[in-house]
């Protein structure tokens, strides 16, 4: 079989056809040659409305046969501008805002933008304000996880585990209900310290809650760990180096299931991390099955967090003592001019910020979530940027799926847990 | 995070090694930056990164900021960590506004630094800096035929024209 063409401007001649077979699908395509129909290249859109997509994402796929080419992500569909929206805000103003990026992890949206204005105030916040930060932080990581496990399992057939999921969900979002009054999108945390105390029975709601969810785990995993299409769908899926890993600027789950033990709490314990004793668990390959243990496991080291922190709960105030920066406390209101004065300022006007600019990351359950800010004196930041972890660590997506089957790419999506509308934001 | 006079050796190492590349420094609240011209910026990420001593090895994030009024207006900022000692370092690359229809332009690190091209998109998409030598450089948020960069300072809040219904007739291309 002799072929001659001017594709890319000199001869293609391929003598035999094991020569054929050793140049590329492009190649071969551009030579006219016959490819039989598994071979040729087609290209198809996903998203971004594809329900496995989990949420607006759209992927351009490039596919020979079943397998994965090239591979192109696509977003900006639920893109809002909140960071320009921040800009015409004052800083108090912002928090509610910078919750509904990522919607999964509000609590973690609102102590990357809190914690970094406090850190350019330079105000320290209460310790039992600090406490009640992580107990929320960490069970809104096992909310997001449960999401994150009750959807995945749901892509690869595993209906039941969503509704178990959720049920448990449900429970933390009843306790959010019971401590904040809302159950998403709280707007708990607050420059200072934390809105309110925890009410009267929220500490052992949270502890018969915490009692029980290892053994829910336990189920979690008696129906998948050991499930056969379960780990036949991602045992050896999906594996990217973990300097690979590292060079895309992967953190958080993804990192970690790679074998690297990076973890923001451990590294570098901001709030009062430093007090309690967790585990980072680790993975070794980096494949599918790594990244689910991983979070299960990370599930496990959470509800350890909440039970240290309730034991060691510290008395005291829950906002820091800086009238001119905090709102005061609801009863102060009707008792003192001053607080009613500064109530008014703080609310009509909010406070100034001396001319600035930090980053200030925290571990979110997607991985590095920081937020930068600048300020210039004045009662509004000047620049307000979120480095989201799910944007960063979609773009690892590409190295999951090239040269897998098209059926793996839904499994490695829902392993990589983007959330769109942090991607997006 | 290096403390002021370990930034300032920083600097000093890096200007003998690239000179003239570091333009200035400064600590604030715990926090180091260096502040560099646009152009040597591949080579002050790449000593920072290679040098032994230094091994900031892990590009955190990139990302642009409009100090309008301030010269040079534009920042693009590269926050560096290094993982064993778990320090911070932020270099800000200082681009000036060629004014007018040009465009501000950087040299993309994307080749070197992967996880660079989403953030670099990014910063063309909202602050029109372009960053020579990147790959793909398209808007990334933004729909792709919009006009107009819209995190920069001086661009309107609200300005997107919104049709209301009692205006629907006379908003031209809509009604009719």
């Amino acid at each position: 079989m002799t072929r001659s063409t001017t594709a890319h401007g000199r001869d293609v001649v391929a003598a035999s056809s094991a020569e054929v077979i050793g140049t590329s699908v492009l190649e071969r395509t551009d030579a006219d040659e016959q490819l039989e129909p598994e071979q040729e290249l087609m290209t198809i859109n996903l998203g971004p409305h594809h329900p496995a997509t989990h949420g607006v994402l759209r992927l351009l796929v490039s596919l020979q046969g079943e397998t994965v080419i090239d591979l192109k992500p696509i977003m900006g569909y639920v893109h809002t501008g909140i960071e320009k929206n921040c800009e015409d805000k004052s800083y108090w103003k912002v928090i509610p805002f910078v919750e509904r990026m990522d919607y999964l992890s509000y609590f973690f949206n609102m102590e990357a933008f809190v914690g970094c204005v406090e850190r350019m105030l330079e105000l320290d916040i209460p310790p039992r304000a600090k406490y009640l930060r992580v107990i929320h932080m960490e069970l809104n990581r096992l909310h997001s996880h449960l999401v994150w496990l009750g959807t995945s399992a749901l892509d690869l057939g595993a209906m039941s585990m969503f509704f178990y999921c959720f049920r448990e969900r449900d429970r933390i979002l009843d306790l959010f209900e019971m401590s904040t009054g809302q159950r998403m999108h709280t707007r708990y945390f607050q420059v200072g310290g934390v809105f309110e105390d925890i009410p009267v029975g929220f500490e052992r709601k949270v502890r018969e809650f915490t009692s029980e969810f290892p053994s829910r785990i336990d189920q979690y995993e008696a129906l998948l760990t050991n499930n056969e299409i379960f780990l036949q769908r991602t045992k050896g899926v999906g594996i990217v180096s973990r300097e690979r890993l590292l060079e895309l600027g992967v953190t958080g789950p993804l990192l970690r299931a790679a074998g690297e033990p990076w973890d923001l709490r451990k590294a570098d314990p901001y709030l009062s991390y430093g007090d309690f004793e967790f585990n980072i668990p680790v993975g070794t390959v980096g494949d599918g099955w790594d990244r689910f243990r991983c979070r299960v496991q990370e599930m496990r080291e959470s509800t350890r967090i909440i039970e240290q922190a309730l034991d060691g709960l510290p008395e005291g105030p829950v906002l820091a003592n800086d009238r001119k920066i905090v709102l005061p406390p609801r009863h102060e209101l009707s008792t003192s001019m001053e607080a009613l004065i500064h109530h008014f300022k703080l609310v009509t006007e909010g406070f100034r910020v001396p001319p600035g600019e930090a980053y200030y990351a925290i571990e979110s359950p997607r991985g590095e979530l920081g937020c930068f800010v600048l300020a210039d004196g004045s009662a509004k930041p000047a620049r307000v940027h979120f480095r989201d972890p799910s944007f960063v660590n979609l773009q690892s997506f590409r190295d999951m799926c090239v040269g897998e089957y098209v059926a793996d790419l839904i499994q490695n999506l829902a392993m990589l847990d983007p959330i769109l509308g942090g991607i997006d934001r | 995070m290096p403390d002021a006079p370990g930034l300032e050796l920083v600097a000093a190492e890096l200007n003998k090694a690239h000179p003239g590349s570091v333009l200035g420094t400064y600590h604030d609240r715990g926090q180091a930056c260096l502040i560099a011209g646009p152009e040597q910026i591949r080579e002050i990420l790449a000593w920072l990164r290679d040098t032994p001593g230094q091994e900031y090895t892990f590009l955190a994030s990139v990302h642009g900021v409009d100090y309008l009024p301030a010269e040079p207006r534009f920042g693009v900022h590269y926050e560096l960590l290094n993982m064993a000692r778990v320090e911070r370092l932020r270099v800000r690359a200082a681009v000036a506004d060629p004014g007018g229809e040009q465009l501000p332009e950087v040299p993309s690190v994307c080749d070197e630094w992967p996880t660079a091209d989403h953030q670099e998109r990014e910063v063309y998409d909202f602050f029109g800096i372009v960053f020579r030598g990147h790959p793909d450089l398209r808007r990334i948020l933004m729909p792709e035929d919009y006009v107009g960069w819209p995190q920069r300072r001086d661009f309107p809040m609200g300005g997107e024209p919104v049709i209301f219904t009692n205006t629907e007739r006379e908003v031209p291309g809509w009604y009719a």
